[in-house]
């Protein structure tokens, strides 16, 4: 409680402003996830959440940081940097994995086609 | 008056990630396929990984910054090996 009634206004107002949207993009993120019809428009949702709701609460992170601790404090950048790299490559590997278990399945009413890669008889 | 506003908007984005960890949650629990189940947890790691961070600035605490970090690497690698799992049927081969 301390730490927080020690940062000034003119830090405390864009923290605010970064923590209310990135709380917002989150839940629309969640929402997306549980509402939407298939799994290939479901995939899309934590998209959202992963980049823009979590880089807006790292930068609230660092610029909060930074001004109570009145230094540079930007380590968060070492989580910003790993959800870039990874947030793609989960999400390929995720979507590989659905496209092939789909089609292995015989489920067409997905909508998975996997154009040349994988080739699969009709049963 | 802002430290009132920082509370609050502290607060909200609590409620907002606690919610969305509970659709992410529904998801697990009734996605109909295997891979459903994946991308929810996925999600889930990762709005834990914002809970931490956002404990880190509530309490003013470097410290969550490690734990955040360790769910992030731990999140990434369980879902590689579940997407591992979910393609070939067995994840060391």
């Amino acid at each position: 409680m301390n730490a927080l009634a020690t940062l000034p206004a003119w830090a405390a107002l864009p923290v605010s402003l970064l923590l209310i949207v990135g709380g917002s993009i989150v839940v629309i993120g969640a929402l997306g996830l549980l509402r939407l019809p298939t799994f290939y428009q479901r995939i899309h949702g934590p998209a959202i959440t992963i980049t823009l709701g979590a880089g807006c609460v790292l930068l609230a992170s660092m610029l909060y940081f930074s001004v109570a601790q009145s230094r540079l404090v930007i380590h968060e950048i070492v989580i910003s940097i790993f959800l870039l790299l990874t947030a793609p490559v989960v999400a390929m590997l995720i979507m590989r994995a659905a496209v092939y278990r789909d089609l292995r399945a015989q489920k067409h009413a997905t909508g998975a086609s996997a154009g040349e890669v994988y080739h699969y008889e009709e049963k | 008056m802002m430290t009132t506003l920082l509370e609050w908007s502290i607060a909200f984005a609590f409620i907002c990630i606690v919610l969305a960890m509970v659709l992410c949650a529904i998801r697990l629990l009734l996605g109909p396929a295997a891979h459903d189940r994946v991308l929810a947890l996925d999600t889930l790691w990762m709005t834990a990984m914002l809970l931490a961070l956002m404990m880190g600035i509530r309490f003013g605490d470097l410290i969550y910054f490690d734990a955040a970090m360790l769910i992030a690497l731990l999140g990434f690698v369980s879902t590689i090996a579940l997407t591992k799992f979910l393609m070939r049927g067995e994840i060391i081969e």
